[in-house]
């Protein structure tokens, strides 16, 4: 092969490779920005470093009325339950027999708490229920588990105060190979 | 080839490996049929009505055969108060191969599946990364894109065997919940790398677009590692039962992480403790803690055929097939036992086995009409060996009832029957 051919046929690959690189990288730079304020009716997460909460709040004799009018068809009057999955109340994770695991229980943080009711309950018409409704009827599951009383006003500063009884219970395997 | 030259390999019938190659079940069903049955002398071969007339005409969507409409996923009944909540099961028992077809592939929904327009749907990267980003589907099309071929599987599948007593049940109500499929789609780390990952993000918090807007915390190595953003399964668009128009993929991972209709990626810190790594998918131990990001699926394998509530009519030589899997590598032995455990026998698989995919495997058996407990124990690349059932409920106790991956037995008695029991 003489040296110009050699030239020329290093320019054809050097040119393509470029064209085959500027292509991929004009593909890899499509998403449009954003400003997490434009995500405030979008993003439902709710953290339990206290990230992620709307204002208002209320207390359980408030929610009292709300789960009674939303909840009992599946999670019974006293939130027993109508399966082992629906019950939210009792149960004790140091009993002999298997333990009942509900969120008295078992929930290791109250803000998993605020963070499903918001965004999947009630089951039936999910997102449906105001913030303030959510924080008052999370406050009459605590309430009926015996952790908040039922007069305290349950906001996102008050939420992440609550302890629950479970709440060195969990193990982090996700590094686990 | 008679009888007498097929080489047992292990107690109660199991025969080499190697008669699938040469001889092939064609050949082996012969030497069971001239043995049992003998030629049918009334048998006179005519052209069929349908090589007299022509058939149907190609078509725009095509359809099964409607001699196999029997084919059907299993999913229980609708409650009412649960609406959309529940899953549907693969029939393994009467599929082969490795992967799985759409229609049939298993699914676990927790509110439903919602009919999303692609045209309206986003998916927003935000949290700890230099610049939020909304993408569109009609873009996310113009990305490079990987393909691989993976199983799934729900983390509750095979559940009920953590239970005192062994259900009366088949390949697919006990085992239904895993499946395998191509998957095609964007791996994640290009578009987390876009948006500019923050040093101190830790976690993303994947959230689907469904009614329950479910939501799972998955570490940021992790999902920056084989996690696609999958698009295609098998060819064609994922279908809107495994989260059209997109889903996250995590790889040999409890399926309930795989976020289907996936909307937003937000980078975080810590994990959101969404309902569905507290609540639920938790595993409870002996000692009353419970383990949390309980992600890889274990070594496992099930024999699909001869199973569950199927019935051997006569006797003579099977081919015992079934399916195994490892979340943590690929499928380097599996062996079978028709004595309960007591003896093993290499069962056949491709020499080259995909990593985090179905493995299909197949041994020939001569059932002579005896009692038999049919049993499949899988090997992973790693080393890993699927314990039995006992040593996995000592283990693990039955608290909780996810990742159950211990040896399935089939009980066969004099009567064919076959019926899951604990051996």
């Amino acid at each position: 092969m003489s040296t110009l051919k050699k030239l020329v046929t290093t320019a054809a690959v050097s040119i393509s490779l470029v064209i085959g690189i500027s292509a991929a990288v004009q593909a890899q730079s499509l998403g449009t920005p954003v400003d997490e304020s434009q995500l405030k009716n979008f993003d439902l997460i709710a953290q339990a470093d206290g990230s992620g909460y709307p204002d208002g709040g209320g207390t359980a004799i408030q929610g009292k009325a709300i789960f009674e009018r939303r909840c009992v068809a599946c999670h019974g009057m006293n939130g027993e339950g109508t399966s082992a999955n629906t019950r939210l109340v009792g149960g004790d994770m140091q009993s002999e027999e298997r333990p009942i695991r509900t969120v008295g229980s078992y929930w290791p943080h109250a803000s998993t708490l605020f963070d499903y009711v918001q965004r999947a309950m009630p089951a039936d018409a999910p997102k449906s229920l105001s913030s303030s409704e959510v924080y008052q009827v999370i406050a009459y599951v605590l309430n009926m588990n015996g952790i908040i009383e039922d007069s305290l006003l349950l906001n996102k500063e008050s939420l992440m105060q609550v302890e629950m009884p479970n709440k060195d219970g969990f193990i982090d395997s996700s590094q686990a190979l | 080839m008679s009888k007498q030259e097929l080489d047992k390999v292990a107690a109660n019938g199991l025969i080499n490996r190697r008669h699938l190659l040469g001889l092939g079940l064609a050949g082996m069903g012969t030497v069971a049929s001239t043995s049992l049955l003998g030629a049918d002398a009334g048998l006179n071969l005519e052209i069929p009505g349908w090589s007299k007339q022509p058939g149907a005409n190609a078509s725009g969507y095509g359809s099964r055969s409607r001699f196999t409409d029997d084919m059907q996923r299993m999913a229980g009944n609708p409650n009412p108060l649960y609406p959309g909540g529940g899953a549907s099961r693969s029939p393994l028992h009467q599929l082969h191969g490795s992967i799985t077809p759409n229609s049939l592939h298993f699914e676990r929904h927790h509110a439903g599946i919602p009919d999303i327009d692609p045209a309206q749907h986003k998916l927003v990267i935000h949290g700890l990364v230099r610049q939020p980003l909304v993408f569109n589907y009609e873009d996310l099309l113009r990305y490079p894109m990987v393909s691989k071929i993976y199983f799934l599987e729900c983390s509750g599948n095979s559940g009920s065997l953590f239970g005192p007593n062994a259900a009366d049940g088949s390949a697919q109500s006990l085992h239904g919940l895993v499946s395998g499929a191509e998957w095609t789609g964007i791996p994640l780390s290009t578009l987390l790398d876009e948006a500019g990952v923050d040093p101190d993000a830790r976690w993303i918090n994947a959230v689907g677009a469904d009614a329950a807007s479910m939501g799972r915390s998955i570490p940021l190595n992790r999902a920056m590692d084989d996690v696609m953003l999958a698009l295609f399964q098998n060819g064609e668009p994922v279908r809107p039962g495994q989260g059209y128009p997109m889903r996250l993929f995590v790889p040999g991972c409890e399926g309930n992480i795989s976020v289907k209709w996936l909307t937003q990626i937000k980078l975080t810190k810590e994990p959101t403790h969404f309902r569905d790594e507290t609540s639920k998918y938790t595993d409870t131990r002996l000692d009353r803690k419970s383990l949390q990001f309980t992600f890889p699926m274990g070594t496992k394998s099930v024999i699909t055929a001869p199973s569950g509530q199927m019935k051997l009519e006569r006797q003579g030589i099977y081919q015992v097939t079934g399916i195994a899997w490892s979340g943590r590598g690929s499928i380097r032995r599996v062996e079978v036992s028709a004595d309960g455990g007591r003896t093993w026998a290499d069962a056949m698989i491709d020499s080259h086995q995909s990593e985090k995919a179905l493995a299909r495997f197949r041994i020939p058996w001569e059932w002579s009409g005896g009692d038999a407990v049919l049993q499949s124990r899988a090997t992973d690349s790693l080393g890993n060996v699927q314990p039995t059932r006992t040593s996995l409920v000592n283990e693990k106790g039955n608290i909780s009832t996810y990742h159950f991956h211990g040896i399935q037995s089939w009980a066969v008695n004099t009567a064919g029957d076959i019926a899951n029991v604990y051996a």
